[in-house]
């Protein structure tokens, strides 16, 4: 007999104002929360994964209008009186925000902020308040916890930060967590400790928690069961495993198979989802996936398909789809439903590697910032080791990923490389011209080449252009004739997947991965030989990350492009890259070919990065060995002697006896050779291949 | 924290410097306190008045760096200087402050507290009949020019006076001056008498201070309202008025300290137009009245006093701003 559901939303719809009208944002939604279970609830933006769990707060804004019914333990929530809400909010409910330093009120100390959520319900004196947010403090992994409690939330890192919200959440001993997207802002290696402290909230408190997120494999790992969302629809749930492994809708099947994946790598066709999610202001009727559905028939566009009981599963397995039966019978997987590029195996022409032309070659490059202080009256305090000697080089028809979390010095390094100026410190030669002594002119025509992409396609695209002039500026820069322009914009929009007609569109008016898609054209308008590519999927929704992932892949190949690509995501650069460098506190810590790197990891630091990286695979992530940093980067002014990586290190702190250790402390290890083939390097006195995934 | 105060200051210190410098030279030149002596019937004797010049250091006849020079080292032990009619600058300046301070107080502690709480209120409120009002209010008094508002309350004032039937010597408000000659300040009838004269200038002031403080505010108010962190104090259980005003207003307050630093500081400056139709002989009427008798050195001084208040209110603003805010603390 199962127990009965501390939380019950029945056909919960929340109607916003927007400028363009009415938003339907979520349309009645039902799902309920057993006690002391994770439900996932994972969507893209705009899906209405947020706005269906403020709704059930009521923190909504004042012009949302919601209807249906949340019950909590029986008691109705809809419609109550502030009051009675705020009675019930923070001591039976609480919530965990995404982290961004918003979520805390500037200008009291995390302490009070903490004992303020505690005194709200109880009855007790400050003091006592305060010595509990200590131990709640202390209990979410912050070390001198009676120090940092006066601490203001400015001087938290985000991950502090995080664990503090947690530490807030859970003091009162809710009986249901609301997390809403907690570890989006965040690092993976501080992702995966905040996941962990979310786990030991659980333990402690014995909550429900919702979990909402848009990360498959933040779910996999987490979650009993799962309600997937699109365009404001519940449109499949059922236990993790039905979802992961027996997914029924063709949305959900689109979604997981765009996922690049750690552990397939370059041998994994990824499914892109064609489209975009329909406006929400005024929704076609019938099924609000079927523009995108290659599934669809007739009747989708008139009917839209209810949520019903998958036959086959176990229960509680619902799919909202016209074929979903049949889907179930013939058992289809993402690929059979849609049409993917084949994987591209290696595509070097065979080749070794030596011979082929160096595109890019960077040694020892160097680059230091001065850190100042005060805002009219400036002083240098001291100095940023971004980028602190790193070299490596690109061949023709070759890409080299370059991960590393925020604050590695990845941004810096490929600035200096796109600046084509000589160094602080090292060598930068681009097609063979040494940075340090190029002529203006040389400059210029190395530009040509050497091409960037950038995260933001908004930012980095002139709103007042249309797509055609922003596609002929840099042609028109480098001087071809005019009557070329159109010509060559429409051979470029093609190239990139675009229609012709996109060429007299505004940025505004295109969706985030169409304007990616502009941003890349531009780049190749001047047949560049090398692209830059500086995280140019992580702002795209994963459905429409895949698509744009393929394109990169097909262009490298269709025009035997040189990538240079810049992510903190590694399984984006597992799929895309031949080569790998990682980057830790401005020096490379392990490079070499992806296979080698990802399936056998030397330096400790790789190892936890991967191993911190979550899997859409519920059953691998619920049997993996995790390995959890401890700590956060150290200040990059003043880096740690020795090994830059001692201070979080778990080797370190955990296998080697003292006398190694003075090595780590020491001596600052080169980038070597030292597990195997010629061509993996590592910078760790003991390195070690193991496997994480 | 404290060097950094303390190089503020210095810098402020070196603005008062050169603000007061540049105020003097400019007056000196461009002022003529001769022009005085030269509409008198009969005209003086041009020794007379080079004597009489020469002793209030006004004559343009020496050069201006030498006057500068003397006047300058009476400012360092303290001396402003005499006026063209031979009184002290000093004494000038310590008598009126006080009157633009009495003028003013009232009408700034209510305009900067209603203001404040209006402009939160409407934010609050958005878009409803409140912010609606508040909102023409504003625009409407910050679209007039101070002298029409003064004259506009003013006549307001005498209508209401004769319209309840107080046309004698008694009235209902005062429309000149601080008080009735030859009452006893003291007494309750005196308070009466002051209060009577203080309504509507301080309406006056109050309303331009409400129009000012309630378009901001409502502003820094509506920003903060968005805000995460409001979610969150109603997410662990405050009720919404109560996350209004502890997390949302001490928020939304910061940005308003510098408005609230200048503005106490420079009561003691005065409002001219309100001064100069009321009838108050504050500091606002005293500097008009200098620039228009060709009084040099009480340009000077006035200007200097200004200068000396800004500084003082914009070293207060750093400090509140950092005792509010502790991410400016460093
Ligand atoms: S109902 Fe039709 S359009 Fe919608 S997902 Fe199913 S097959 Fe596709
Ligand atoms: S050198 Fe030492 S501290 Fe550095 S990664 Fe290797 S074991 Fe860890």
């Amino acid at each position: 007999m199962e127990a009965a559901p501390i939380l019950q939303v029945r056909d919960l719809s929340v109607t916003l104002d927007s400028e363009a009208g009415p938003v339907l944002a979520v349309r009645s939604v039902s799902y309920s929360v057993r006690p002391g279970e994770v439900f996932g609830i994972v969507g893209e933006s705009g899906s209405g994964k947020s706005v269906s769990s403020l709704a059930v707060m009521s923190l909504l804004p004042s012009h949302a209008r919601i209807r249906g019914s949340v019950l909590f333990r029986g008691q109705e929530l809809l419609g109550q009186s502030d009051r009675a809400l705020s009675r019930i909010r923070g001591r039976r409910i609480a919530m965990v925000f995404q982290d961004p330093l918003s979520a805390l009120t500037p200008v009291y100390s995390v302490g009070d902020q903490i004992a303020e959520a505690i005194l709200v319900h109880e009855s007790m004196s400050r003091e006592a308040a305060t010595e509990r947010a200590v131990e709640l403090l202390a209990l979410v992994g912050i070390p001198s916890p009676r120090h940092r409690a006066t601490a203001f939330p400015h001087e938290f890192s985000g991950g502090m930060r995080q664990r503090a919200m947690i530490a807030m959440a859970i003091a009162n001993r809710p009986d249901l967590i609301i997390a809403d997207e907690p570890t989006t802002a965040l690092d993976v290696t501080i992702q995966a400790q905040i996941l962990q402290v979310l786990r030991t909230a659980q333990e402690v408190t014995g909550a429900a928690i919702i979990l909402i997120t848009h990360d498959m494999g933040i779910i996999a790992g987490m979650a009993d069961r799962v309600g997937v969302m699109y365009a404001g629809k519940l449109v499949e749930t059922g236990s993790v495993d039905d979802v992961f492994y027996r997914a029924r809708m063709p949305y959900t099947l689109g979604l997981l198979g765009s996922i690049p994946r750690l552990d397939r790598g370059t041998h994994q066709a990824l499914t892109p989802i064609e489209g975009t999610p329909p406006s929400l202001v005024d929704l076609p009727p019938g099924c609000p996936f079927e523009s995108r559905c290659p599934l669809r028939i007739p009747s989708c566009r008139e009917v839209e398909p209810p949520l019903l009981e998958m036959a086959a599963s176990g229960p509680g397995h619902l799919a909202a789809c016209h074929r979903s039966a049949e889907v179930e019978r013939r058992d289809l997987k993402s690929a059979d439903v849609f049409p993917a590029p084949p994987p591209h195996a290696s595509d070097r022409d065979g080749a070794p590697r030596a011979e082929l032309d160096q595109v890019l070659e960077v040694q020892d490059l160097v680059k230091h910032f001065p850190l100042v202080k005060g805002a009219i009256l400036r002083r240098r305090v001291g100095t940023v080791h971004a980028v602190d000697g790193i070299s490596f080089d690109i061949r023709r028809g070759e890409t080299l990923g370059l991960v590393g979390e925020s604050g590695c010095g990845k941004t810096t390094a490929i600035m200096e490389i796109l600046n084509l100026l000589a160094p602080t410190s090292g060598r930068i030669v681009v097609f063979g011209r040494d940075t340090a002594n190029i002529t203006h002119r040389e400059r210029f025509e190395t530009r040509r080449d050497l091409q960037v992409v950038f995260q933001d396609p908004m930012a980095s695209l002139d709103p007042r252009l249309p797509v055609h002039d922003i596609l002929a500026e840099p042609l028109e820069a480098h001087g071809v004739p005019a009557v070329e322009h159109s010509a060559r914009v429409r051979e470029l929009l093609r190239l990139v997947g675009l229609e012709p007609q996109h060429a007299s569109r505004y940025p505004q008016a295109l969706s985030g991965g169409q304007r990616q898609r502009v941003g890349i054209a531009r780049a190749l308008a001047l047949e560049p030989r090398l692209l830059v590519l500086d995280e140019p999927v992580s702002s795209l929704d994963v459905s429409i990350r895949a698509g744009v992932i393929n394109l990169l892949e097909q262009l490298k190949k269709e025009l035997g492009l040189s990538y240079l690509f810049v992510a903190h995501d590694l399984s984006v650069v597992r799929h895309i890259a031949d080569r790998v460098a990682v980057m830790y506190l401005g020096r490379f810590v392990e490079i070499g070919a992806v296979d080698d790197v990802f399936d056998r990891p030397a330096h400790p630091y790789t190892q936890a990065l991967l191993s911190a990286i979550p899997l859409p695979d519920p059953v691998k992530e619920r049997t993996r060995t995790r390995i959890v940093l401890e700590g956060d980067l150290p200040d990059p002014s003043d880096p740690p002697t020795g090994c830059r990586f001692r201070t979080r290190c778990q080797k370190f702190s955990g296998e080697l006896a003292d006398a190694a250790r003075r090595r780590c402390i020491e001596e600052q290890p080169a980038l070597a050779a030292r597990t195997g083939g010629p061509d993996h390097l590592d910078a760790c006195h003991y390195a070690v291949t193991a496997s994480v995934l | 924290m404290i060097s950094f105060l303390l190089r503020r200051l210095a810098y402020l210190a070196l603005l008062v410097l050169v603000a007061t410098s540049a105020a003097y030279f400019l007056a000196a030149t461009q002022l003529n306190p001769r022009s005085r002596y030269e509409g008198r019937n009969p005209p003086p004797p041009a020794a007379v008045v080079d004597a009489a010049l020469d002793a209030l250091n006004l004559n343009d006849r020496t050069p201006v760096l030498e006057r500068f020079a003397r006047w300058s080292t009476g400012v360092f032990h303290g001396d402003l200087g005499r006026t063209v009619d031979n009184t002290s600058v000093n004494e000038e300046i310590d008598r009126r402050m006080w009157v633009s301070l009495r003028l003013m107080l009232l009408g700034a502690i209510l305009g900067s507290a209603l203001g404040v709480a209006g402009g939160a209120y409407a934010a609050v409120k958005q878009y409803q009949k409140f912010d609606h009002v508040l909102t023409v209010f504003s625009f409407v008094i910050l679209s007039i020019p101070t002298v029409v508002l003064a004259v506009l309350y003013k006549n307001a004032g005498i209508g209401l006076n004769n319209l309840l039937g107080f046309t004698g010597e008694t009235k209902l408000l005062y429309t000149t001056g601080e008080m009735t000659p030859g009452l006893d300040p003291w007494t309750g009838a005196g308070i009466m008498d002051r209060m009577a004269h203080l309504i509507l200038p301080t309406l006056v002031l109050a309303s331009i201070s409400i129009a000012f403080y309630g378009r901001y505010q409502r502003n820094a108010m509506l920003d903060i309202l968005g805000s995460d962190f409001l979610r969150t104090a109603q997410a662990k259980g405050l009720p919404r008025s109560r996350a209004l005003i502890r997390h949302g207003l001490r928020t939304a307050l910061i940005p308003m300290v510098t408005f609230f630093a200048y503005q106490f500081a420079l009561l003691f400056v005065g409002a001219t137009f309100t001064e100069k139709i009321f009838g108050w002989h504050g500091m606002g009427e005293y500097f008009v009245n200098s620039v228009t008798g060709q009084d040099v050195n009480s340009v000077a001084g006035v200007t200097l006093f200004v200068a000396i208040l800004v500084l003082i209110a914009g070293f207060l603003a750093d400090v509140a701003y950092a005792a509010l805010d502790p991410r400016v603390r460093v």
